[in-house]
């Protein structure tokens, strides 16, 4: 039925919600929408948005990081700001960058996706948001808290797994670590609670004929997403009250002078934080699963087996935490159950990759901006997927734990995988959010400038790690063989840097001077290209009912539909 | 959006079940990590008291707590029936079970940081001990508080049929806090008084 | 992985170079100064037993990965190559493919045969390096953590230093051998110790013993870090590892245990006053004066080291001058005090402490 009638009518007018007070379009009016808003699309722009400036502050950083490493014995940088550096860096790539972004997109696309016209608890939304937002401010604002603005403040330096007993009140003085601590547990409940509204509203507001066997890999594996961030977020959340315990109420959980353990909070940040990385990863694999069938002109390949392994996943995660910590002298038999467990994590994100490779065999590829940052994520995951093997050896981890090889492998996976398919992303639901088509050229230049400046940053990384080069050092010796390889790692930031700039100019650009875009630019085949770009407040003025995997494909070929293959 | 638009040959699950069902999930997960550290520094301590010296096991808020989970049932379908009166009586009677069990672990505490000394920084029991129970607690006063709200809102006559599941997951949520007590009761009470 | 390889071969050359030049074992005073520096802490130049099962086992690793990697790659670049949307393209859609079990069940089949061999390796490795049995005369250290230096006891020697452990090297032949055990334990935060060229890391952990051990073949001083972020100076928490030749072990170990000799000129003298007039005592011991503080590095036989301040500056006069002046300038942080005296006053306690050998 859906085959014969369009999936919906597009002039059909909605009563617009009343807005009290300002002249529409006004500048106090728009602040006025973003703080009110409950609607899931706005809300999903703001989470980019907020994430990609976190993402701004937090890479300048780096580029900090870097500039004191490129001389040996440099003093650009006191050892306490250093360290601050890279913990707040890292803190806030993962919380305040990755976590935000990966909502964004789910918050603006899964109801979309699914024929829905609003996430199923849209005040519980925004809360999520301003939470998140508020616990980043938090984070940074220990800059300025503390004992105050001298010395750049006093912002948390132990590091963004801050492993006990740094961070007991003898060794970590001062309020930073608790800011560090109440900003994550704050962040925690948000990602709880917004992963929590994604469930729902996946299983609960579907459209029409849209089986679990239908939902695009997008929905199912940000399903997945949703249960992974559920189960593994409270233990992040619970230590984080443990160690506020431990500080305010001298508490003894992981303070080693009062029979605590160090080795517990490890134990514990790495049962959140092995998942973690998938939680970030997945959804990485959702937009790739998406983008590469369309510009492939393909069905995905093997979509029930691609369900599969991503469950596979995201079980496995759970049991695998321990490999942070082949160096605590754990048991033999402790150390070889957990190299065997990371291990086997290998099979299905192998599946994975070789069905996108399978999707693409035979198919006719575009190479439009968001297949090639696709193209660009399949070549960078497979290195960091092999390099994180690696670092499954136990014995081999032991001389590579804690070295700079750790660093290049998760920036592989973190940049290479998860920010690439963000930037496939972008420019992919670009012209479905603004209505306007991004600039080829401009995507161009930030695509060649990233990925040049991306793998000369982090390439070498590998080989000062195998040469004995410790991470979060803010200096070395010169004579140990490490200097060449940290000056071409600086240089590449250079090159990432007008990388990054000519991203946002595009944003902007596009979002001025673009070509229209339509309604569907890319000619793909899920439902959030069946309404208007962008779309009315309400999604669907019908809602859409769908009989197979892709209801644009059998809107567009009725002759042979999907659903007469699924 | 309402649950208008699913047609009858198109059903889903409820929102308010399925959220609910994640929210127990989550708060699973949070509470297994301190019955973990529980278990994990079970008989570490320094220095007492240990649990084996100063722990008395707790009847009769068990028994109130457990108690108060049938009333709540016994609640449930007389507000299904209708039968306001009866409604308003074994409800009412949970939050007073509930309120009962909050007593008296104020007392146990009181007994235990007077009496015996046992603070959250004199030992690693005290720190996990405090910990866990106290996580549990605080659970049940956030329970009981639902059960107020929907307790004053049936004696204004609040309660339109539609609004009978939200009342049901408030049971729900009142069962998970008796179903993560019986576990800290085994975990804290049982195993962990036994003599080493 | 490519590089790799190439860097291996390049940390052969320098190290090989640098043993060219360096004067070798025949001046090693006890210090082992002479001894040739293993700068480059290539971790494919291993000197010592678990280094090497570990580079073994990395090279299988390694080749395997890489042979993934290369058949991945081409698979990638072939298909992005053929399959391109060729300008005279009629716009027609491809023929949709939705799945192949037989395929899917290939490339799920092959990764788990892989993944079998890797554990196989992995685990035998792990038992190797981790249950191995030490011969009675196996020489015992511990070894304990602190921000930012290192406290290394001989229990059997009664020897106490910092920063620089001296082992004797060992023998291929079973019956000559001597390995180093060492105990790991820290007096504050967790700490990690990482010899690249002679074992990996194993970190020291408050409330906690763990254990390593390492089996060098070759006389050498060897490089390590602080692999454990630990605070401010966690990058200056460098460590020294001198293998002597069993006799110059015994030299060494001798040279340690001889009393100290007493100060003579006035210089001397006044500094040794001035030593144990000021708080210096309260943190370091000397022998067995009164000076037995336990906070900082035992400073009694100083003088038979190579660096000061846990590798932070070459232990010579001028850095020792400057580090008594004003330990707060050579090292940012660390825990020793400004001790806020008059140059001449350095002048002398340095006087003493260059009698403390
Ligand atoms: C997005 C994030 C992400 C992802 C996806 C991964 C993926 C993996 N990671 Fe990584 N990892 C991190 C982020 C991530 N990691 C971070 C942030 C850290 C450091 C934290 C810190 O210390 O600060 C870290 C650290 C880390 C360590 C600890 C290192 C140490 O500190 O000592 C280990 C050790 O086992 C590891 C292993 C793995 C493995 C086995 C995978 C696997 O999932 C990879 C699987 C993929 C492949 C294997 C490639 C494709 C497969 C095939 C082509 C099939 C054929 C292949 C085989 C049969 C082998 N990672
Ligand atoms: C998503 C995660 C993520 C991302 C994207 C990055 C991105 C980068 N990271 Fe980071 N990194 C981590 C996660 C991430 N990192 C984590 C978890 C750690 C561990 C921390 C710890 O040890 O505790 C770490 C640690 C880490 C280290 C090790 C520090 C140490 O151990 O001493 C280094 C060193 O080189 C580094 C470098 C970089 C660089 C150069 C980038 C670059 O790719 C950044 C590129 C971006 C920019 C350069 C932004 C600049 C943009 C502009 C200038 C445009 C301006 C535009 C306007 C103003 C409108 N990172
Ligand atoms: C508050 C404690 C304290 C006091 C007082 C103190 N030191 Fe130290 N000292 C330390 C610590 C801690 C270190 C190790 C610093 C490091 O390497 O991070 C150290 C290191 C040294 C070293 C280098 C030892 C080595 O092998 O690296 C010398 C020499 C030294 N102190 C001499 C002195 C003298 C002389 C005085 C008195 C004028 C003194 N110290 C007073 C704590 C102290
Ligand atoms: Cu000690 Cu790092
Ligand atoms: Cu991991």
């Amino acid at each position: 039925m859906a085959t014969e009638t369009p999936i919906v009518q597009k002039d059909y007018e909605f009563p617009a919600p009343q807005k009290v007070g300002h002249e529409k379009g006004s500048f106090t009016r728009i602040i006025q929408e973003l703080v009110f808003t409950v609607d899931h699309k706005k809300l999903g722009l703001m989470y980019i948005g907020a994430g990609l400036v976190f993402f701004v502050v937090a890479g300048l950083m780096a580029t900090m990081i870097r500039a004191q490493l490129f001389f040996p014995g440099n003093t650009f940088l006191e050892p306490d700001v250093f360290n601050r550096f890279f913990t707040m860096h890292g803190t806030a790539m993962v919380f305040l960058v990755g976590m935000p972004i990966i909502f964004g997109f789910a918050n603006y696309l899964v109801p979309l996706m699914i024929g829905a016209r609003d996430m199923a608890f849209p005040r519980l939304n925004a809360f999520g948001f301003w939470a998140f937002l508020f616990s980043g401010l938090l984070l940074y604002f220990s800059y300025l808290g503390g004992p105050g603005l001298y010395a750049a403040g006093s912002a948390p330096d132990v590091g963004w797994f801050a492993y006990s007993p740094l961070t007991s009140r003898a060794f970590s003085r001062g309020t930073s670590t608790d800011y560090w601590t109440l900003s994550l547990l704050l962040g925690g409940i948000a990602s709880i609670s917004t992963a929590l509204n994604i469930i729902v509203t996946i299983v609960c507001y579907r459209c029409k004929g849209m089986t679990l066997g239908r939902m695009p890999l997008f929905v199912w594996l940000y399903l997945v997403v949703g249960f992974l961030v559920i189960i593994a977020v409270p233990p992040l959340t619970a230590c984080q009250i443990m160690l506020m315990l431990d500080r305010y109420l001298g508490a003894a959980f992981f303070d080693t002078q009062a029979g605590g353990s160090a080795v517990l909070w490890q134990h514990f940040f790495w049962i959140f934080g092995h998942p973690e990385v998938y939680i970030l990863i997945l959804p990485g694999f959702a937009i790739a699963s998406e983008v590469i069938p369309v510009f492939s002109r393909k069905p995905i390949f093997g979509y029930p087996i691609m369900v599969a392994a991503t469950v596979m996943i995201a079980f496995l995660s759970l049991g695998v935490w321990a490999h942070h910590m082949f160096t605590v002298g754990m048991t033999s038999l402790g150390n070889t159950f957990f190299a065997i467990s990371t291990m086997l994590i290998a099979i299905p994100t192998g599946i994975k990759i070789f069905n996108w490779l399978g999707t693409m065999y035979g198919g006719k590829l575009r190479f439009e901006l968001p297949m090639l940052f696709c193209i660009g994520f399949l070549f960078q995951f497979l290195i960091a997927g092999l390099t994180g093997v690696i670092l499954a050896v136990a014995p081999f981890t032991w001389q590579l734990s804690d070295s700079y090889f750790v660093v290049a492998h998760f920036h592989y996976v973190l940049i290479g995988g998860l920010l690439y398919t963000i930037f496939a992303g972008i420019y992919y639901w670009y012209p479905k959010a603004f209505g306007k088509m991004p600039d080829k050229k401009l995507g161009l230049f930030h695509f060649w400038l990233f990925t040049i400046g991306f793998h000369l940053t982090f390439a070498p990384q590998h080989v000062s790690g195998l040469l004995g080069m410790p991470r979060r050092i803010f200096t070395y010796e010169a004579g140990r063989g490490w200097e060449i390889w940290n000056q071409l790692s600086t240089i590449g930031v250079l090159i990432q840097i007008p990388g990054i700039l000519f991203f946002v100019i595009n944003l902007i650009y596009s979002y001025r001077k673009g070509r229209p875009a339509g309604d569907d630019p890319w000619d793909a085949w899920t439902l959030e290209w069946a309404t208007t770009s962008p779309p009315a407040d309400y999604n669907f003025a019908t809602l859409p009912e769908v009989k197979s995997r892709r209801p644009l494909w059998d809107l567009k070929h009725p002759d042979d539909p999907d659903w007469k293959y699924e | 959006m309402s649950t208008a638009e699913i047609t009858d040959d198109w059903k889903l699950p409820s929102p308010r079940k399925v959220g609910l069902a994640c929210l127990i999930l989550t708060e699973s997960a949070l509470f297994t990590i301190f019955v973990v550290a529980y278990l994990f520094y079970m008989g570490k301590s320094l220095n007492g008291p240990l649990p084996q010296d100063v722990l008395e096991f707790p009847w009769l808020g068990s028994i109130a707590l457990f108690g108060s989970s049938f009333t709540v049932v016994m609640g449930e379908r007389f507000l299904v029936r209708g039968h306001k009166r009866g409604f308003l009586l074994w409800w009412g009677l949970t939050i007073a079970l509930g309120a009962f069990f909050v007593y008296f672990t104020a007392n146990e505490w009181w007994h235990l940081i007077t009496k015996e000394g046992l603070m959250i920084n004199t030992n690693v029991f005290g720190t996990t001990f405090y910990s866990l129970v106290g996580l549990h607690a605080s659970h049940v006063l956030v329970g009981l508080v639902l059960l107020s709200i929907v307790f004053v809102a049936g004696l204004k006559d609040r309660i339109p049929a539609h609004h009978h599941e939200h009342i049901e997951m408030v049971s729900w949520y009142w069962h998970f806090v008796d179903a993560i007590w019986i576990v800290v009761l085994t975990v804290v009470y049982i195993i962990s008084v036994r003599d080493p | 992985m490519g590089n790799v390889k190439h860097q291996n071969c390049q940390g052969f050359l320098i190290v090989a170079l640098m043993t060219l030049f360096s004067p070798g074992a025949l001046f090693a005073d006890v210090s082992g100064a002479g001894y040739p520096m293993k700068r480059i802490t290539d971790i494919f130049d291993p000197q010592s037993l678990p280094a090497e099962m570990i580079m073994t086992t990395a090279m299988v690793v390694l080749w395997i990965t890489l042979g993934i990697f290369v058949v991945v790659t081409t698979l990638l670049v072939f298909i992005v190559i053929r399959f391109r949307r060729k300008p005279t393209d009629d716009g027609s859609e491809p023929p949709q493919i939705y799945g192949s079990t037989n395929i899917e069940l290939a490339w799920t089949v092959i990764p788990i045969l892989i993944t079998v061999v890797l554990i196989l390796v992995t685990s035998r490795t792990i038992g190797e390096i981790q249950n191995k049995a030490l011969p009675e005369n196996t020489l015992q250290i511990r070894l304990v953590g602190h921000q930012w230096w290192w406290e290394i006891h001989y229990p059997e020697l009664g020897i106490i230093t910092a920063n620089e452990i001296h082992v004797p090297m060992s023998d291929r032949d079973p019956a000559k051998a001597r390995p180093t055990h060492i105990e790991l334990q820290s007096a504050d935060v967790i700490h990690s110790f990482w010899v690249p060229q002679l074992a990996g890391k194993t970190d020291l952990v408050p409330n906690r013993t763990n254990r390593t051990w390492i089996e060098p073949f070759e006389t050498g001083v060897y490089f390590g870090n602080c692999a454990e972020y630990c605070g401010t100076q966690h990058a200056n928490m460098l460590l020294r590892v001198i293998v002597h030749t069993p006799e110059d072990f015994e030299r060494w170990v001798a040279a340690q245990k001889a009393p100290i000799p007493a100060p003579v000129t006035a210089a001397e003298i006044e500094g040794e006053k001035l030593f144990y007039s000021t708080s210096c005592i309260n943190c370091h011991k000397v022998g067995d004066s009164v000076a037995q503080g336990i906070f900082g590095p035992d400073l009694s036989k100083l003088m038979l080291r190579q660096t000061i301040g846990a590798g932070v500056a070459p232990l010579d006069d001028k850095h020792l001058w400057a580090w008594v002046k004003d330990p707060q300038e050579v090292k940012v942080g660390c825990l020793m005090p400004d001790m806020q005296l008059l140059d001449a006053e350095v002048d002398s306690i340095v006087a003493y402490l260059k009698t403390l050998k």
